[in-house]
């Protein structure tokens, strides 16, 4: 692993132990897909971070909050160590993003399967407005459940709208158990293709290979969707592929293992 | 008055009736949205794993699949946070389920803000407004793990469509193991002359606490368990403010819900001097007591306000 990536599972970790609750499986699995964006595809500057031309992402698995902002923390947006205030009494690392702390976020999410519709919005204002940024949307595999998921991928691939780019974290777990086992969602490729979009697999927690994803669904004149394989809770064997840390704090002598084990592998 | 004792959360009372009502009648379905974790649904998914439906994160889905069963004779128990639910099944439940009378029980957990750290938009807010929205819902609150589950069953006995909304946090015990409850009857938990405070969920605890207050200084609020916003138990109701002529409705919901009830019955039926304890926008990520304190749902403004609301019976301004 890659050292960013593991100074963001760490954080991610602590903030959520010192918080005493939140979700470390979906914020881990993020990881890599966001600093792939932060890394280079997304246009944003930390200096001018309400730019009107600046790219547009939305983490509409709102849960997945912390692995957002360790990774802005850990590019200069603010010092990281202030997420160690996630989810304490007026810190603007709210449980779920809240644009009214957290303005970077773009969009308010926690409620499932709204992220893509409020994207297409931002997308077409875009268009309208005659700007060439691009808008993002981080999906998780279960919120892939929601009717209205497909509703917005419906209209955007019969619209053509493409200035807009989804990102799906595969990792095959949703809340109460695997995702195949309560309402699988393979066939990826063939559904999106139905409703018009571009695919684009890769490998979730290779930063390199999602941003070349990402880089190649940009400029593709079609809406188009990266289905990122990833792995529930990736990096720490407690946590890995254990959906039982979906929405459950590391105890804290749990989370001192975990961070011996995240220093061992960055030798 | 010493603290109450602290008993079980709504929600695992919820789980734990629905596995009692499992082992008598094989009508009973449960339906999830992948939070049978979080609702406590998953205990009758254990036991009865061919009567368990984890439709997936799809609440529209899952509220008009239940109504389906409904339809085809069976009693369906539906959840999913209370948030999640009724904003996104509000059509299907309109439609399916409040308007063919449909009977299909929706179980909202994590109602108000005592969610906690999770944040504003898993905390709902509105919705016991919504569920009195829909006509020919009942819709109710109730406030322990006695109440929780005594409702569970008679909802199974007698199938109508409603929304209970259920919480997160353990709460305090208001009800004796032994007490019968009736879902359709308001308890009085504290008899009083001067005024009646009239609450639901985690409020009637902070209500009972303010009246020990009250009493240290001669005054005698009564305290009125008002579980059931619909149907109304106008009788207790009249019984209560008739006698006290001031109210002040508690809720951890905007004033949509328990205060509107209270304040359109009240203006009609036995105008008193009124005032209300409520929600008044979102919230924010924190634990639920310092929530609690910092959105003005405490003890202390429950003893303020009903000192004022009796200041206001006393001065006869109301014109009343
Ligand atoms: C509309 C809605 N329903 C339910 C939830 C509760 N919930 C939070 S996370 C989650 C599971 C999400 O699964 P997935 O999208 O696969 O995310 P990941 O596994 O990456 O955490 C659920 C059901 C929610 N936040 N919103």
């Amino acid at each position: 692993m890659k050292n960013l990536a593991i100074e963001a599972r760490r954080w991610i970790l602590k903030s959520i132990t010192a918080a005493g609750s939140g979700h470390p499986g979906g914020s881990l699995s993020l990881v890599e897909i966001l600093l792939a964006f932060y890394g280079g595809v997304l246009k944003h500057d930390p200096s001018n971070p309400k730019d009107p031309n600046r790219d547009r992402l939305i983490l509409s698995k709102g849960h997945g909050a912390p692995a957002l902002y360790a990774v802005l923390g850990l590019h200069g947006y603010y010092p990281v160590e202030e997420v160690m205030t996630l989810r304490k009494m007026g810190s603007r690392f709210q449980g779920h993003p809240d644009i009214r702390f957290f303005p970077l976020a773009e969009a308010s999410t926690g409620s499932l399967g709204q992220g893509l519709s409020l994207g297409i919005g931002m997308a077409i204002a875009a268009r309208l407005d005659g700007r060439p940024h691009h808008t993002y949307v981080i999906l998780g595999d279960g919120e892939c459940q929601e009717g209205q998921i497909w509703e917005s991928a419906m209209y955007a691939g019969f619209h053509k709208i493409a200035n807009l780019t989804a990102v799906v974290d595969i990792n095959g777990f949703q809340l109460d158990d695997a995702t195949k086992k309560i309402l699988d969602l393979e066939p990826w490729e063939a559904k999106f293709a139905a409703f018009g979009w571009r695919t684009y697999d890769c490998d979730g927690h290779d930063t390199a290979a999602v941003t070349r994803a990402l880089l190649a669904a940009r400029d593709d004149g079609a809406p188009s969707v990266v289905l990122a394989r990833t792995a529930k809770g990736k990096g720490v064997s407690l946590t890995e592929n254990n959906n039982e840390y979906h929405g459950k704090a590391l105890t804290p002598s749990q989370l001192e293992e975990a961070l011996m084990e995240l220093e061992a592998a960055h030798a | 008055m010493p603290d109450l004792p602290m008993g079980k959360a709504t929600r695992v009372a919820y789980g734990e009736a629905l596995v009692e009502l499992g082992r008598t009648d094989p009508a009973v379905v449960v339906l999830d949205a992948d939070l049978s974790k979080s609702t406590q649904s998953h205990m009758f998914a254990k036991h009865f794993p061919e009567r368990f439906f984890n439709i997936g994160i799809a609440e529209a889905n899952m509220a008009a699949i239940a109504a389906g069963m409904a339809l085809a004779g069976k009693k369906p128990f539906a959840s999913s946070f209370a948030s999640f639910l009724i904003c996104k099944a509000f059509d299907q439940m309109r439609v399916n389920v409040a308007y063919p009378e449909v009977p299909v029980v929706f179980a909202g957990s994590h109602g108000g803000i005592s969610v906690g750290e999770d944040g504003p938009s898993q905390m709902a807010i509105e919705d016991l407004a919504l569920g009195l929205a829909l006509p020919n819902f009942t819709v109710t609150v109730p406030v322990d793990e006695v109440a929780a589950r005594q409702f569970v069953h008679q909802l199974a006995h007698r199938m109508v469509p409603c929304y209970m909304r259920l919480c997160r946090p353990a709460t305090s015990v208001i009800y004796d193991k032994g007490r019968t409850l009736d879902l359709r009857r308001a308890e009085i938990v504290r008899p009083g002359r001067h005024i009646s405070l009239i609450a639901c969920g985690l409020m009637v605890a902070k209500a009972l606490a303010a009246a020990a207050e009250l009493a240290k200084e001669g005054l005698e609020a009564e305290v009125m368990d008002l579980h059931t916003l619909r149907p109304l138990d106008e009788e207790t109701l009249f019984r209560s403010l008739s006698k006290t002529r001031a109210g002040l409705v508690c809720e951890e919901h905007l004033p949509s819900g328990l205060s509107s009830i209270v304040a359109l019955w009240s203006v009609a039926h036995c105008p008193v001097a009124l005032d209300f304890v409520h929600l008044s926008g979102y919230a924010e990520s924190a634990p639920p007591d310092a929530l609690l304190a910092k959105y003005g749902l405490t003890v202390e403004a429950i003893y303020k306000k009903a000192k004022a609301v009796m200041l206001k019976k006393d001065q006869r301004c109301m014109g009343f």
